[in-house]
Order: C-alpha cells, then sequence, then structure tokens
C-alpha cells in the first residue's frame, strides 16, 4: 500500500472509533470510559489528519494550507480507484 | 464523508408562527425546484465528473444545499410551532397536519411528496451543468414568488439570503461550464 493510503487507512480507522464513541455517547452521555476513548481517539486523528495535510493535501476545504493553489480540488476525488 | 455542524448557515428566528405561508416555503423542501432536489442533484453528478475543479465544486455546493435544507426546515419549524387547532383550520394546514401533524416532511406546496423525478443526472457534463444552472435560476423564481407572498421580515431575511445563494451558484455553473 502506498503511503498516502495507508496514512489514510488509519485516519479512518481513527474516524470509526470516533464514529462509534459519538453514538454511544449520545446514548450514554456521562459514560467516563466511553469520554476518556473519545479524548484519546481524537488526539491521535488530529495528528494524524496533520501529517496527511502536510504530506498530501487537505481532506476539506479549510485545510488547504497553499497559498499558491487551492489544492481541495486536487485528484484523486474518493470514489476513485487508486 | 460528511461531518455535521451544530449550527444554521444563515440565522433563522421567527417570533410569529403562520402555518398558510409554511405551506408554500415547504416547496423549497420537498418541490420540484427545492433544495433537497438541488443537493441530491450535484451530489449524484459529481460521479459522471472528469474536472477536479468541478467534481469540488458539485460536492461543494451538494452539501451548501443540505445546509439550505436544514435552513428551509427550521423556517417550517418555528413557522408551525405552537399552534391551536383553530388555527391550523383556519389556515388551510390541516390537509399537511393530518398526515405530519407539524413533523417536517419534504412535500411541494402541492402536496406532492418529494420524488427524485425532479431532478437528473444524466451523466453528461455539459447537460448536467446546464440543467443545474437552469434548477439555479428556477429555485430563485420560487425564492422571488415566495417573497411576494411574505410580508414578515424574520421570514423573508432568510428567505432572500438563500435567493441570494441560488443566484452565486448559478454564476459558478456557468464558470464549471467554461472549465472544461
Amino acid at each position: 500500500m502506498d503511503p498516502r493510503c495507508a496514512l489514510l487507512r488509519k485516519i479512518k480507522q481513527y474516524d470509526f472509533s470516533l464514529k462509534e464513541l459519538n453514538l454511544y455517547l449520545d446514548t450514554h452521555p456521562r459514560c467516563q470510559r466511553a469520554l476518556a476513548m473519545f479524548a484519546q481517539y481524537k488526539k491521535l486523528r488530529e495528528e494524524a489528519v496533520a501529517e496527511y495535510n502536510d504530506k498530501f493535501g487537505p481532506l476539506t476545504p479549510e485545510q488547504n494550507k497553499n497559498l499558491q493553489s487551492w489544492d481541495w480540488v486536487a485528484d484523486p476525488w474518493p470514489w476513485e480507484r487508486s | 464523508m460528511w461531518q455535521y455542524e451544530k449550527k444554521l448557515q444563515y440565522p433563522v428566528n421567527i417570533k410569529n408562527p403562520d402555518p398558510k405561508m409554511a405551506k408554500v416555503i415547504i416547496s423549497q423542501l420537498g418541490g420540484p425546484d427545492g433544495e433537497l432536489a438541488a443537493s441530491l442533484r450535484y451530489l449524484n453528478q459529481r460521479f459522471a465528473m472528469p474536472y477536479g475543479e468541478v467534481k469540488g465544486l458539485l460536492t461543494d455546493i451538494g452539501t451548501e444545499e443540505l445546509a439550505h435544507v436544514e435552513m428551509i426546515s427550521a423556517i417550517l419549524y418555528q413557522l408551525t410551532k405552537g399552534l391551536s387547532i383553530d388555527e391550523i383550520k383556519a389556515s388551510g394546514f390541516d390537509t399537511y397536519f393530518v398526515d405530519h401533524t407539524t413533523g417536517i416532511y419534504p412535500v411541494a406546496a402541492s402536496g406532492t411528496p418529494f420524488t427524485a423525478t425532479y431532478f437528473q443526472s444524466k451523466g453528461d457534463i455539459i447537460t448536467d451543468l446546464h440543467e443545474n444552472m437552469a434548477a439555479e435560476q428556477k429555485a430563485r423564481t420560487t425564492y422571488d414568488n415566495i417573497l411576494r407572498l411574505a410580508d414578515d421580515p424574520d421570514v423573508r431575511d432568510p428567505i432572500r439570503f438563500l435567493r441570494q445563494r441560488e443566484i452565486v451558484h448559478y454564476q459558478r455553473f456557468g464558470e464549471a461550464l467554461r472549465s472544461g
């Protein structure tokens, strides 16, 4: 797997953990263990997204850091084979 | 994938309920030129689009339209909050009320439920972009008609914002047509 796909895969795993914790917390808003896990995965995700952003460009329009070019519109898009 | 933000794109604060107004504004939720059709149109069309700039534009406008679905829904919610049965009967809102109470359900002003026949995804990017420009103008006309019918400044203000967005989207789709 190329480095971009590998890092993206890691972000997707953190995203999924956060999504599961999010849904669980919606119905268990004072569960300390789930709150701690959410904070832990949020930090891991933030680090991975920052690395992705530096190396491969933005995942959201707001993450566009290049002041010379709007890299947000660069190919490939998620539905394309890579 | 998508992430939700817990805010409206533009504020909606309507002090006076008006179910009669809700009955016409609901067309911009589930009607032929409404925001739901707009969002589905652009998000579906993305897959046939070969140009990164326009994949981005369709993604970003399709996403903004979802925020407009939420704004229209907020307008409908506030226009129909705290109504008495007499107000529901007198306003003609009873024909909606019987099926949906005051729940938000996508229908046209005529009562016809939302249908995917309100938009196309033709697999031809020139055709799709022309459809999109026409769709933005049709939605702009609908907002103009709503502004002809609405007196309350609390209603007119967010409707005028939404009308303006149709014009901006029309301009951007016109530019997309030139980028090929």
